[in-house]
């Protein structure tokens, strides 16, 4: 077993134009910085790309957003990126916009092997549209169906060299359960341990998910709202 | 005088109970935090997987891996907890969380709210304001009473696309308290020096008003 790569350049090299990625992270918080940046370089085009957020204009997905590699965003928030909304105006960017926890729970039945989950986000506006419904002890549900993806791209604060990752903080967000919905699964880590340097009782995601591993490097890590109080 | 912002905040506050584990959106709601009544415990939760969210950090200490669901550095109390989206959403689905407070475009008399969406202009997203109202046991809108042009926000039917159907329990605005009956909107509370009559012709839904309606004090 190898899961090992040496950056993010040899992670991302066979995907290719008219790929679907999943991308982890909330906002700017927690994203796969150096696969982007490999991405863009790449200049891979036509993409399908599902991340909860479409970064701002000129970080995160918004990068690949600038060069016009992205054909649809699947996200269920998009309100920081100007690009973003000129081209989805313009007709240039196909978008689908999903319930926060659908999109969650999507990845999660992906990741468990459940084809589809009944959720109520949605019931009686225009995102129930077409979809099956069904009523349990009285209330409606929308059946919501699991993701399929060629690659889940997640970035975690310490993995080891069998792909066992652990996340820090509120960058854990959809990192865990994107990293579980890829045919494969590339997770980028800070730090890169041998292993058996992890507990095992303190491993969010089991290296069984994951295929490709590095060591990133040169993390911006960026605060799009930095707030903070007196001293 | 009609509330400020702070004031909503604070008479949503009064609703907080010991124990409440409590969702609070972007905007006003935020702010309801800044008036959580002594001597009870209150747990916030935040959609991108915190519960017991702490004050903002002091200058030099913000850290890009701790924030809100509105993106803003925060940090963490005793006890507080991380976890994925997905337990986050499954919290809330299944109704753990006691209050969800949030703001709206538009309110129904039936307790329908819009949003996240207008037609043409705004296409920023939902969020996770759909999977909350779809699940919430109990949900506050904290809103003005009127849109910047003047037209009422508590409305007979929404013009807006939808978030939710028949979720939003109570309303504060800046003029009114209003709990949303099987019946419509009914009056529970005025701001100090608004006549019950000026909140009937600011409110476009139907509005119970039944006997002497209290003034909100601060």
């Amino acid at each position: 077993m190898n899961k090992l790569v040496i950056n993010a350049d040899e992670a991302v090299k066979d995907i290719n134009d008219g790929a679907v990625l999943m991308l982890g992270g909330f906002g700017l918080c927690g994203i796969p910085e150096n696969c982007i940046a490999a991405l863009v370089n790449k200049n891979v085009k036509e993409l399908t790309c599902i991340s909860n957020n479409a970064g701002v204009d000129d970080f995160g997905i918004g990068l690949m957003l600038q060069k016009k590699q992205v054909r649809k965003m699947v996200s269920s928030y998009v309100g920081e990126n100007a690009e973003f909304e000129r081209q989805l105006l313009s007709g240039e960017l196909q978008v689908e916009l999903i319930p926060q926890g659908t999109l969650a729970t999507r990845c999660l039945a992906s990741g468990y092997g459940m084809p589809a989950v009944y959720t109520p986000a949605g019931v009686g506006t225009e995102v129930a549209e077409g979809k099956e419904m069904r009523s349990f002890n009285g209330k409606e549900y929308l059946l919501e169906y699991a993701f399929e993806v060629d690659f889940a791209i997640v970035k975690a604060w310490k993995g080891d060299t069998d792909g066992n990752l652990v996340y820090k903080e509120t960058a854990r967000n959809f990192n865990p359960l994107m990293a579980m919905a890829g045919k494969i699964t590339i997770a980028e880590v800070e730090h890169l341990v041998p292993a058996g340097a992890l507990d095992p009782d303190c491993i969010h995601t089991p290296g069984i998910y994951v295929h490709r591993i590095f060591q990133g490097a040169n993390y911006e890590k960026r605060i799009e709202q930095r707030t903070v109080r007196k001293k | 005088m009609p509330l400020t912002k702070e004031q909503i905040a604070q008479r949503i506050a009064r609703e907080l109970k010991d124990g409440f584990y409590v969702n609070l959106g972007i905007g006003i709601p935020t702010l309801v935090a800044n008036y959580i009544p002594p001597g009870i415990k209150v747990v916030l939760q935040s959609e991108n997987g915190l519960l017991g969210i702490g004050p903002f950090p002091e200058e030099g200490n913000e850290d890009p891996d701790l924030i809100n669901a509105g993106k803003q550095t925060v940090t963490t109390i005793p006890g507080s907890a991380f976890f994925d989206s997905a337990m986050s959403f499954g919290m809330i689905r299944a109704g753990k969380v006691h209050l969800t407070v949030l703001g709206a475009m538009e309110v129904s008399e039936k307790g329908d709210i819009a949003n996240w969406k207008i037609p043409g202009k705004m296409v920023k997203g939902m969020g996770g304001a759909m999977d909350l109202v779809a699940s919430a046991k109990n949900i506050i809108v904290a809103m003005m009473h009127t849109n910047p042009k003047g037209e009422s926000k508590l409305l007979s039917h929404c013009t807006l696309p939808l978030t939710g159907v028949r979720c939003v329990r109570k309303i504060v605005t800046d003029l009114a308290v209003i709990d949303v009956t099987d019946n419509g909107f009914k009056l529970l509370e005025r701001a100090p020096g608004i006549s019950a009559e000026e909140i009937k012709l600011k409110t476009q839904g139907k509005l119970i008003v039944e006997g002497a309606i209290p003034e909100m004090s601060f």
